[in-house]
């Protein structure tokens, strides 16, 4: 207890030291605000603009987790199925590599082009990005079972759907977790370069990324800065989270969550 | 008569059995060997002599390549309900309690869980598992994880056992305490036991009779019957009966090595 009280007080002074670090730079050359704005600048931001900074960051959070949930369950349908039809694997799987290869900001325009602006488009980017982590992870644990488990089940005569069900999806559940993870944290950046396209569907409105071009264009450096602070919060949080649900599955027998580790 | 008849049937036939896999020489050639009904016996060799191939032939988990193998007169797939296969490693899910891991056939055959339940608790019982029903493989040690696995494959009431060198890895004074239990189940149950090993001793204190196999190809090479008296604990490994039968096993198995 002591020795982590310790330590969040260092954790502490070392981020005091980088804001006063800032803050001298800043004050000490003078800089103008649009080019870089101490702290207290960028505080005094994040509280005026509060509300509109929620707004943006609630739309935000429902592409990204739009998209990311949408990508669970798409990929972990395909990988079901991947994993049950070689051929089918070996046919598309290679695909899927392409799917992580295609340069999001290049295709972005383009779907935009085909369904409009807003939240929607947005998600289907966020969605896209998402996908392989997913649907890679997955079909390998999927696949990856001990030989001698599988014997196993087909000396109790199981059924293929009892397999897939009572073998290989649970073995895969640490994969789909590391998969997710993955995920969980481009789909903040899926969501803010698809806004960068269509964020908003009206002028003044958007997630984070349509906010932050609209500072930027308005140099409103503070501003700008706060948008950012939020935008990794939110990638943050979805971690966090994602290691929560992670934790709550697997640590009752997976190895990678030890017993003892909170001692 | 009926049930006469059907004692002579082998609860376990292969003939001119032959193992090759698409490529390469072949794993077992030409085995031909009976194993009668409560007996139990052992598979001794050099690894590559294909041992366990026999287990998996046996238990219709591999096909053969010429030949036929008898189980209770069936066809190994038909035969299945009777067989249960202790793996080389406890094989236990891992997400799965003890108790869970142990009725995992029965849950599969949808059997009623009060049914479920009282035949998993006596399995663990059999094997001194009751204290740590409801805890995950991974708290258990190797020994413990084994006895599930054992406690697992007697859910279903086998008739015949095949173990896969099912005590490899422990340490000895573990699994001769397991071979001691092991020995203690098969006088109360007398299933039909085939059963694979790279120790000599563990064979000789085990089986009635001891297969020692050649590698490439795997065929039969010596068969030994052990005559030591039944039942056999503790003192039987420091009779000197037994310790002949271990040094004959151990010559025998030397002069393959050498060959």
């Amino acid at each position: 207890m002591k020795k982590q009280g310790l330590l969040a007080i260092r954790s502490l002074a070392v981020i005091l030291c980088l804001l006063a670090l800032w803050q001298a730079v800043v004050s000490l050359n003078h800089l103008p605000v649009y080019l870089l704005p101490g702290p207290l600048v960028v505080a005094r931001a994040l509280v005026e603009r509060f509300p509109s900074l929620l707004d943006s960051l609630v739309i935000t959070t429902e592409e990204a987790a739009g998209g990311l949930a949408a990508s669970i369950v798409v990929g972990v349908a395909a990988a079901m199925v991947f994993a049950q039809y070689r051929w089918i694997r070996q046919l598309l799987y290679p695909y899927t590599i392409l799917l992580q290869t295609v340069p999001i900001v290049a295709i972005a325009p383009l779907i935009i082009n085909w369904a409009g602006a807003g939240i929607f488009p947005v998600t289907i980017v966020t969605f896209i990005i998402c996908l392989a982590p997913i649907i890679a992870n997955t079909t390998h644990g999927l696949v990856s079972v001990d030989e001698n488990l599988v014997h196993l089940f087909l000396m109790y005569k199981a059924s293929p759907v009892q397999v897939l069900f009572k073998l290989r999806l649970p073995n895969a559940l640490p994969s789909l977790f590391t998969g997710i993870r993955i995920s969980a944290g481009i789909s903040v950046i899926g969501g803010i370069t698809g806004e960068l396209f269509a964020g908003s569907t009206q002028v003044g409105e958007g997630g984070l990324g349509y906010a932050i071009l609209y500072a930027n264009s308005q140099m409103e450096t503070g501003y700008l800065f706060a948008l950012v602070l939020a935008a990794s919060a939110l990638g943050f949080f979805f971690f966090f989270l994602v290691m929560f649900l992670e934790w709550l599955a697997l640590h009752n027998w997976h190895e990678s969550i030890r017993p003892d580790a909170a001692e | 008569m009926v049930t006469e008849t059907m004692g002579k049937i082998p609860e376990v036939a292969l003939e001119s059995v032959s193992k090759r896999y698409r490529s390469g020489s072949p794993v077992l050639e030409n085995i031909s060997l009976k194993v009668q009904r409560g007996e139990f016996v052992t598979f001794l060799g050099p690894s590559g002599c294909g041992k366990s191939t026999i287990l998996k032939l046996v238990a219709g988990l591999s096909p053969v390549s010429e030949g036929t193998v008898r189980v209770n007169g069936m066809t190994p797939e038909n035969a299945r309900q009777l067989v249960s296969f202790v793996f080389q490693d406890a094989t236990l899910l891992p997400w799965r309690t003890v108790e869970q891991n142990v009725g995992l056939g029965m849950e599969l055959e949808h059997a009623a869980r009060p049914a479920r339940r009282q035949r998993v608790e006596r399995m663990l019982e059999l094997v001194g598992l009751e204290e740590v029903a409801r805890r995950y493989p991974r708290e258990l040690s190797g020994g413990m994880k084994m006895r599930a696995s054992i406690a697992r494959a007697l859910v279903s009431k086998p008739s015949i056992l095949l173990m896969d060198e099912p005590f490899a890895a422990l340490d000895e004074m573990t699994r001769d305490r397991l071979n001691e239990e092991l020995l203690r189940l098969y006088a109360e149950q007398r299933w039909t036991v085939l059963f694979v090993t790279h120790s000599v001793a563990e064979a000789v204190f085990l089986s009635s009779r001891i297969f020692i196999l050649a590698a490439h190809p795997g065929r039969v090479a010596h068969e030994i019957h052990v005559d030591l008296p039944w039942p056999r604990n503790a003192e039987t490994r420091d009779s000197a009966a037994f310790e002949q039968q271990v040094n004959h096993a151990s010559r025998l198995l030397r002069g393959i090595y050498q060959a």
